[in-house]
């Protein structure tokens, strides 16, 4: 007993999971739900219920029913434990179930029209019914990303900005600022539209793609001020006072030590602010309409976008037309996850970065 | 900490002070801006605007001259936007109706339920979910879920048909609240469920722990401790659902079928919206009809701004005892 | 593995006739990892009825790990396995056909930062766990004073059971838990340091309070503070780590732990010569 036991010297000991659930139960569960399935399918021939969602509610029911039978001989308890579970599971799958159809109708109905041409060719010698060879998006797309980068340019400094001074500066302003920030992300996109076509198109005389871009930036600027708030949040205490601790003033501080820390995680408020509106229709149906061909002036006139342009070839109403809608979905959700994507990563490095250098900070706190 | 500031800070307060209040002048200048053009109007139609229900104008390019004789026909026509105020609320409501159980349930799968493996996934798959353009829900909508929605429809009027709000003059389902409502609630879900998986995620883990160590099933947690705890988060994120329920524009304009007339029927082909009466109208509005949707525009901010303003302030309140 | 463990149980009251029918809990060769990390390995302890035993040691060694592995809280941790046999009266906790939840009503657990429900009353904080495990009781006043009374609280709230349970002081929210515990009747009662957040006079209530339960339950309390192991302990068993899984190094009378312990290391920790 005095002994010392030999670390990680225990032969024969291995390490058990005796709660967790066996293969043979597991397979178990598996081939009952199988069966199920398929009781649930016969349901669907001689019952009014049909097809997919009516199968699916049959399986439901069947399912809940065996939990009940099943547990009938334990106590309330268990029974409606194992009930709820079967009851959360379900309303996710079918929380899940219309965004999955989404993504795969995307793939399905957008592969058809793609083709090299799609993304460099224009409108302007082709009718939407045109074979999937001759024309393509390409206006559209370098609309949106016109658009989408005059809002940036706009709403970039000022997220920034106002999410310096909601954790730098901290003013007596702060709780309202927050709270219009909050507030503003919830504007309907149709009333930028609308403001900015009284404020812009009107005076000016005509659609453009500045317009467009600056309605854009109305949807935007909550989205990238909110972001930048919670990075800067991010940059611990620790390194500012690390910067006052070397006799630097709060502007040097806030220039020279907490915003090299979260360049990326602000670049990742301008990226998922660009995410969140490239998508938007509705404002730009009122600020810059469509057009068949380049546009590269952005006061020249009427712009197409990508929304825009899903949204008239869909109305024209043809196969083809739909087809090439679809298309420009599959674009427009590859452009909107690729950003959205890219805005996680950097975002994963930023917080990453706000604490090596808080170390650091703490390092050099602790030398002076 | 004493942080003495010298000039220079004080230039550097004033331009970030100057860079947030922009946010809180761009607020003001969109009310103002929708106030001052919807003046004429409001001071025209007053409160019937709101409560009236028809919509009638002559033809003008609002951005062309308006010739004498337009000008003198436009004072026929009449403006005003009640079956689509009610037409908004019903369709959110349908939605939120549907979207509040299945994010409670959805986020409380993710986090209690969902076996480690696919934890991840679902969560990422959530946040790309809310990133959809609404305009693709408005095409797989009337593509895809319109002859599910119209069979769910169908059974509906058939089983309850004696119930007023499902029964219908002509069975035309398709294009009506209850479909659009469908697909607005497809389109509230992630928003809803991201904020109440965030929220139930942040339950104290060892309230839930004691819940298991008195005898209690993960129902019994889920009951006793993390539904009070998420309660007002997920209030908020409901509220903030159903704000951008309220302002959808794209997904309604295709999946509706607006028309001016009060019905309290959500299976026939009949609704209203105003945001996207405003896009429907606007393409072809005259000088005359632009000021009324503009006061159509107002009358919709200050609708989803109330919701707004309700759900941050019940954020604002829970977050410290968070 | 079994039998090779048997022979070198640590008993920790030196009865001869407490081996074929032992009640109380029993642990025999435990060891817990997480993942592949080895956390504590090959504990035999015994916690005899109405007993209060002490689990003290350096942090880092295994105690918290050790007594989640009593009531089957360990596996609630993704990664978590087991070895070896914990008994209670007999009969083996783990065996798949017993329910985790009617072993955790037997094996009640005390956390180390006091929390009461923030949503519920002080009298509904006494009757939650009557209410989560579904228990079909109808004197539920006769309950809420007797557990209350118990935990040593009852005079200082009988008047404000409507309050909430946010509402008192640390030490009182701390008992309120412990009543909350007593509630649904555990044989054995589990307290992970349940004093550490606690200022000193709530902690001497609170350890009245614990010797007070040990005359109808069985007490195992984990803690860092060895005038309070000497002070609430009849028995106490001493953790230890060397970078590698924690151990029990020995385990004994209270009173021989703290004046002339079998090993030398015991002796330099108790006499706060390390941890």
């Amino acid at each position: 007993m005095n002994s010392v036991p030999a670390v990680d010297q225990y032969p024969g000991v291995e390490p058990l999971r005796p709660w967790a659930v066996t293969r043979s139960t597991r397979l178990k569960n598996l081939s009952r739900l199988a069966v199920f399935a398929f009781v649930a399918f016969l349901v669907t021939i001689i019952t009014p219920l049909a097809k997919f969602d009516g199968w699916a509610v049959a399986f439901l029911l069947i399912n809940v029913a065996w939990v009940v039978g099943q547990n009938s001989r334990l106590g309330a308890k268990e029974r409606r434990d194992a009930v709820l579970r079967v009851v959360f599971t379900s309303l996710a799958v079918v929380a899940f179930v219309p965004w999955l159809s989404i993504f795969v109708t995307v793939l399905l109905k957008g592969y058809r029209a793609i083709y090299p041409g799609y993304f460099f060719s224009d409108m302007r010698t082709s009718t939407p019914e045109d074979e999937f060879n001759i024309g393509g998006a390409g206006h559209a797309i370098v609309g949106s990303l016109i658009m989408v980068a005059i809002a940036t340019v706009i709403t970039l400094p000022l997220g920034i900005l106002s999410g310096i001074y909601l954790t730098e500066v901290r003013g007596r302003m702060t709780f309202l600022v927050r709270f219009i920030v909050q507030s503003m992300a919830g504007v309907p996109s149709v009333v930028a539209g609308l403001f900015i076509f009284t404020t812009v198109v009107q005076p000016m005389g005509k659609y453009s793609g500045m317009a467009g871009g600056l309605a854009l930036a109305v949807l935007m600027l909550p989205t990238v001020s909110r972001t930048a708030e919670e990075v800067l949040k991010l940059v611990p205490d620790d390194l500012r006072s690390a910067g006052y601790a070397l006799g630097a003033r709060q502007w040097r501080t806030a220039i020279m030590v907490v915003l090299p820390t979260v360049k990326s995680g602000l670049i990742t408020a301008g990226i998922l602010g660009i995410a969140r509106v490239i998508g938007e229709t509705a404002p730009l149906l009122l600020t810059s309409l469509n057009t068949n061909g380049f546009v590269w002036n952005p006061a020249g006139g009427t712009v197409a976008s990508l929304p825009t342009y899903i949204f008239s070839m869909f109305m024209y109403g043809t196969e083809y037309s739909a087809a090439r809608a679809w298309t420009g979905s599959l674009v427009l959700l590859v452009l909107v996850f690729g950003f959205f994507t890219l805005a996680r990563r950097l975002g994963a490095t930023a917080a990453q970065t706000a604490k090596t250098d808080s170390r650091k900070a703490r390092n050099l706190k602790k030398k002076s | 900490m004493v942080v003495v500031y010298s000039r220079a800070d004080k230039i550097f307060r004033r331009i970030v002070t100057a860079g947030a209040l922009t946010s809180l002048m761009l607020l003001g200048l969109i009310a103002a801006f929708l106030i001052f053009r919807s003046w004429d109007t409001f001071s025209q139609f007053g409160f019937k605007f709101i409560t009236g229900s028809e919509w009638f104008s002559a033809g003008e390019d609002p951005l062309g001259g308006a010739t004498t004789a337009l000008v003198e026909a436009q004072d026929a026509s009449v403006f005003s936007i009640g079956p689509m105020i009610v037409g908004s609320l019903v369709v959110a409501l349908i939605a939120m109706f549907l979207a509040v159980p299945l994010s409670v349930g959805g986020a409380l799968y993710i986090e209690f339920y969902a076996p480690k493996g696919i934890y991840r996934v679902l969560v990422t798959l959530l946040d790309l979910a809310a990133a959809i353009p609404s305009l693709i829900f408005g095409l797989w909508g009337i593509q895809i879920f319109t002859p599910i929605g119209v069979r769910w429809a169908t059974l509906l009027n058939d089983r309850l048909g004696f119930i007023p709000i499902f029964s219908v003059e002509f069975e035309n389902f398709a294009r009506s609240p209850f479909v659009a409502g469908c697909v607005l609630a497809a389109l509230v879900v992630p928003i809803t469920t991201s904020v109440a998986r965030e929220v139930y995620s942040r339950t104290p883990r060892d309230l839930i722990d004691t819940c298991f160590a008195l005898g209690g099933t993960k129902w019994g947690a889920i009951r006793s401790v993390v539904i009070p705890y998420g309660k007002s988060g997920v209030i908020a994120g409901a509220m903030l659902g159903l704000g951008r329920a309220l302002g959808e524009t794209v997904a309604i304009y295709l999946m509706l079928n607006l028309v001016f007339d009060y019905s309290n029927e959500i299976l026939d082909s009949a609704g209203g919206n105003v945001a996207s009466m405003i896009a429907l109208k606007f393409g072809e509005a005259t000088d005359k009809e632009i000021s009324a949707l503009i006061a159509a525009g107002l009358v919709l901010f200050v609708i989803t701004l109330i919701v707004n303003m309700i759900a941050s302030s019940i954020v604002q309140r829970s977050t410290p005892r968070a | 593995m079994t039998q090779q463990n048997a022979d070198t149980t640590t008993t920790v009251p030196q009865r001869a006739d407490a081996a074929p029918d032992f009640r109380g809990l029993e642990t025999r060769g435990a060891h817990a990892w997480f993942g592949t990390h080895h956390a504590l390995a090959d504990v035999s302890l015994r916690f005899p009825e109405r007993t209060v035993t002490g689990l003290i040691g350096p942090s880092g060694c295994g105690k918290s790990t050790f007594i989640r592995l009593l009531n089957r809280m360990h596996e609630f941790i993704p990664s978590a396995a087991m070895a070896g046999e914990i008994l209670l009266n007999g009969s083996d906790i783990y065996d798949p056909l017993e329910d985790p939840a009617s072993i955790r009503l037997k094996v009640g657990m005390v956390f180390q930062k006091p929390n009461p429900f923030p949503a519920m009353t002080i009298r509904e904080n006494v009757l939650a766990g009557i209410k989560l495990a579904h228990l079909k009781r109808d004197n539920h006043d006769d309950i809420v004073e007797q557990c209350l009374s118990r935990a040593g609280l009852w005079k200082e709230v009988k008047d404000r059971l409507g309050a909430y349970g946010g509402s008192l002081s640390g030490g009182q929210q701390q008992r309120l838990c412990i009543a909350r515990s007593l509630a649904v009747e555990p044989q054995v009662l589990l307290m992970d340091e349940p004093c550490s957040a606690l200022d000193p006079g709530s902690t001497l209530r609170i350890e009245e309070t614990i010797r007070e339960l040990a005359e109808k339950i069985t007490v195992v309390i984990v803690t860092h503070n060895m005038q309070q192991a000497s002070r609430v302990s009849d028995f106490c068993a001493f953790f230890l780590t060397d970078g590698g899984p924690g151990y029990l190094v020995e385990a004994d009378a209270t009173r021989k732990i703290f004046t002339n312990p079998g090993d030398s290391r015991t002796a330099d920790y108790v006499q706060g010569k390390f941890g």
